[in-house]
């Protein structure tokens, strides 16, 4: 079962390695993860996707990981009313008129909006939840992909209250 | 003022009087400040994986954090196998490691290691510092860190160029107290647990060393007292009960004794205090957790439900929560279960019988040391002896049992032995268990002993093989011994003597009694071998199995 985690922590050189290497030694596989700053100069958040058994295995690295030092808050999104969002770039062969137009096609479908041309290739832009970029991307695997760059889902919960007063 | 000069200074604000440490480049202008200092007590080990347990074994005895020093590159990785040590048994500790020059940084310099990439699984935290402003806020975090909640070790990176630069001391923090709030479910939980406890018809108590650092043992007594509860010890938890009382059924786990073994094998509710359910202490978790409940008082909410399911997790200060559970008049009657439990006494009570063997001379140890008001304190290495001692050796008060208990480091003992024998000072006099394999390991500290004059008695038990090694070969690989025997013969005296050090050696009992009552009347570091033959630790549980069955030899 895959489970969306932000976590709040102090900006400080090895941050990130506390948190990631932390996960992977008590076992647990992390999806994704990505970082960035925040509204306060000092706090980065970090948003990792991981797959855990069940609920009560996933409570245990949560567990874990509160005691970082360098952690000031964490929390399961996906068990909050929350909105995630992920940005996708796939470059696409297009050498011919024709095939560009059908990309165009595809992208505009999807509400993507196309950020490159070339004589050989298109760069198609999406951003959305995880099925709807896995749908963009089957599509265009009818054309040939030569490049994928994602960010990994990132995620706020629904409502005024910020992940730090929860 | 100097960098370096104000991390002695702040050592000493923090009460430090004793480090322990290796020199080399990168630290050398830390070794300057020490050498113009007289308050601080500096020990040369003779390998910086000495310096860590030394520093460690301080930090078991004084309950504050040892302070161990060491410079860049190999310095700094001979210390990881100590840092570990420390880790897993949550021991507080203060590692500062000398880095190249800031400038010189991730340019393969010379002994330029990551030290911080290395000791971040094994650290509670790591700093690496990028700035020479940071090293005020730094050390004081450091201290503050290893010391609260959990204990650890917290390792400081500093670039050599931040030794000698300018900085503004700044005194310890002062935090402010903020009020405990009252947290209604807690108090719940507390309210469910004394339930549990006058509800219960076989409760066990399980002692860990989290007692120890929560300096709750009294409190146990207590509390197992009001409700009439046995309890079994850790391994790491040996001492914190009296060994004589009357509701101590002694040492569990895979080497534990029989009725302690039986004892939580039969139990309905098992109450940890300060133990994290550790493999070696429940064997297969299937069997363990089998029919029973569980309480759980742990100072780190991280350890509740990590390894068993707990019916009720207590996380928070100890001696509270101990506190807490004894409001409730005690109308529990546990008749029926110490009927059992006084048969299981009887039945296993092991008989001395004086004939050559390790748990004989473990039991001489045991009378002779417990004998008159001098008190002593045992420290292990890891192996066969170390389960014997375990087991046969009585100890009656936390602080008086010291060994590597989760990572189980070969060559953990004598430098431990040095720390602790260090901070006790002419209190309590150091009984170093070893065997002949760890004794190898970190052997070369008898010339630390020697040089510090310390009356360690260093008994090494020589039964010419790694003797954990040929028992795990003989249970589970078919007696197919393979790198375990050490037959080529070594004179463990002339060793000892080669650093100035007195050494007795023993082929027998008597031979033992005699030297081990000489040994005690002397005041200088000895050295006694005990030649033995190769035997198995019983008992031994069947980790596939219960922990109330046992392997038969």
């Amino acid at each position: 079962m895959k489970y969306q985690i932000a976590i709040l922590a102090e900006n400080k050189p090895g941050v990130l390695t506390h948190v990631s290497g932390l996960i992977s030694r008590r076992d647990f596989n992390i999806e994704t993860i990505n970082a960035g700053y925040t509204e306060e100069n000092d706090v980065t958040r970090i948003n990792i996707v991981v797959n855990a058994y069940d609920k009560m295995e996933l409570n245990k690295v949560i567990h874990q990981m509160a005691k970082l030092i360098d952690v000031i808050k964490i929390v399961n999104i996906s068990e909050l009313p929350s909105v995630s969002r992920e940005l996708i770039l796939v470059k696409v062969k297009a050498d011919s008129a024709q095939g560009r137009a059908d990309v165009v096609n595809i992208a505009n479908i999807f509400r993507a909006h196309i950020v490159d041309v070339g004589h050989q290739n298109l760069v198609v832009e999406l951003t959305g939840e995880e099925d709807k970029l896995a749908a963009l991307t089957d599509m265009l695997s009818c054309y040939e992909i030569i490049e994928i760059a994602r960010t990994g889902p990132i995620a706020l919960s629904r409502g005024i209250i910020p992940i730090k007063n929860m | 003022m100097k960098g370096s000069a104000a991390i002695v200074k702040c050592l000493k604000e923090y009460n430090v009087d004793t480090i322990f440490g290796y020199p080399g480049g990168m630290i050398l202008p830390l070794f300057d400040a020490l050498s113009q200092d007289n308050d601080i007590n500096f020990i040369l080990t003779t390998h910086e994986q000495s310096a860590a347990h030394a520093a460690d074994g301080y930090a078991r005895a004084s309950g504050r954090p040892g302070v161990c020093i060491a410079t860049s590159g190999p310095g700094a990785t001979n210390l990881v196998t100590g840092i570990a040590t420390a880790f897993m048994d949550s021991i507080p500790m203060v590692i500062i490691t000398g880095q190249v020059d800031s400038n010189l940084l991730g340019k393969d310099s010379f002994q330029e290691t990551d030290i911080f990439g290395i000791t971040m699984p094994i650290t509670k935290h790591n700093f690496k510092l990028n700035n020479s402003d940071e090293l005020m806020t730094t050390l004081h975090l450091a201290f503050s860190i290893a010391n609260s909640g959990r204990k650890g070790p917290v390792l400081i990176d500093i670039p050599k160029d931040f030794f000698s630069a300018n900085i503004i001391y700044s005194p310890i923090p002062v935090k402010p107290v903020l009020p405990q709030e009252p947290d209604a479910d807690f108090s719940i939980c507390i309210a469910e647990a004394i339930d549990e406890i006058l509800k219960a018809q076989r409760p066990v108590i399980i002692a860990g060393g989290g007692v120890i650092l929560g300096e709750a043992h009294k409190e146990l007594i207590s509390f197992a007292e009001k409700y009439n509860l046995p309890v079994v010890a850790t391994l790491m938890g040996i001492g914190v009960f009296p060994n004589s009382h009357s509701l101590y059924m002694g040492f569990a786990g895979l080497h534990g004794r029989k009725a302690a073994n039986m004892t939580v094998a039969q139990a309905d509710l098992v109450i940890a205090v300060g133990s994290r359910f550790g493999d070696r202490q429940t064997g297969n978790i299937e069997h363990y957790i089998h029919d029973k409940h569980f309480i759980h008082i742990d100072i780190d909410p991280a350890e509740i439900d990590k390894n068993v399911h707990s019916s009720i997790g207590l996380s928070g200060d100890m001696k509270t929560i101990l506190q807490l559970l004894m409001q409730r008049p005690a109308t529990n009657s546990l008749t029926a279960w110490w009927k059992t439990l006084h048969a299981m006494q009887q039945k296993f009570t092991y008989e001395y019988n004086g004939t050559y063997d390790v748990p004989n001379v473990m039991h001489i140890i045991s009378k002779e040391i417990n004998k008159d008001n001098q008190s002593f304190a045992i420290v292990t290495d890891v192996g066969q002896h170390q389960m014997w001692a375990a087991q046969h050796i009585k100890r009656f008060l936390p602080k008086t049992w010291f060994t590597s208990g989760g990572l189980g480091t070969m060559g953990f003992g004598l430098p431990a032995a040095i720390g602790t024998q260090l901070y006790f000072k002419n209190t309590a006099r150091i009984i170093h268990i070893s065997g002949d394999g760890s004794i190898k390991m970190t052997g070369n500290e008898y010339y630390t002993m020697a040089t510090l004059n310390l009356p360690i008695i260093s008994i090494i038990i020589n039964n010419e093989c790694l003797g954990m090694i040929r028992q795990l070969q003989k249970v589970f690989y078919n007696e197919r011994y393979f790198s375990c025997n050490l037959p080529h013969k070594m004179d463990y005296v002339k060793y000892a003597e080669s650093f100035g050090i007195k050494a007795y050696d023993v082929h027998s009992i008597d031979d033992f009694i005699e030297a081990f009552c000489n040994a005690l009347k002397n005041t200088m570091p000895q050295v006694i071998v005990v030649n033995i033959s190769k035997s198995f630790v019983e008992p031994m549980t069947n980790t596939s199995t219960g922990i109330n069955t046992f392997i038969e030899f």
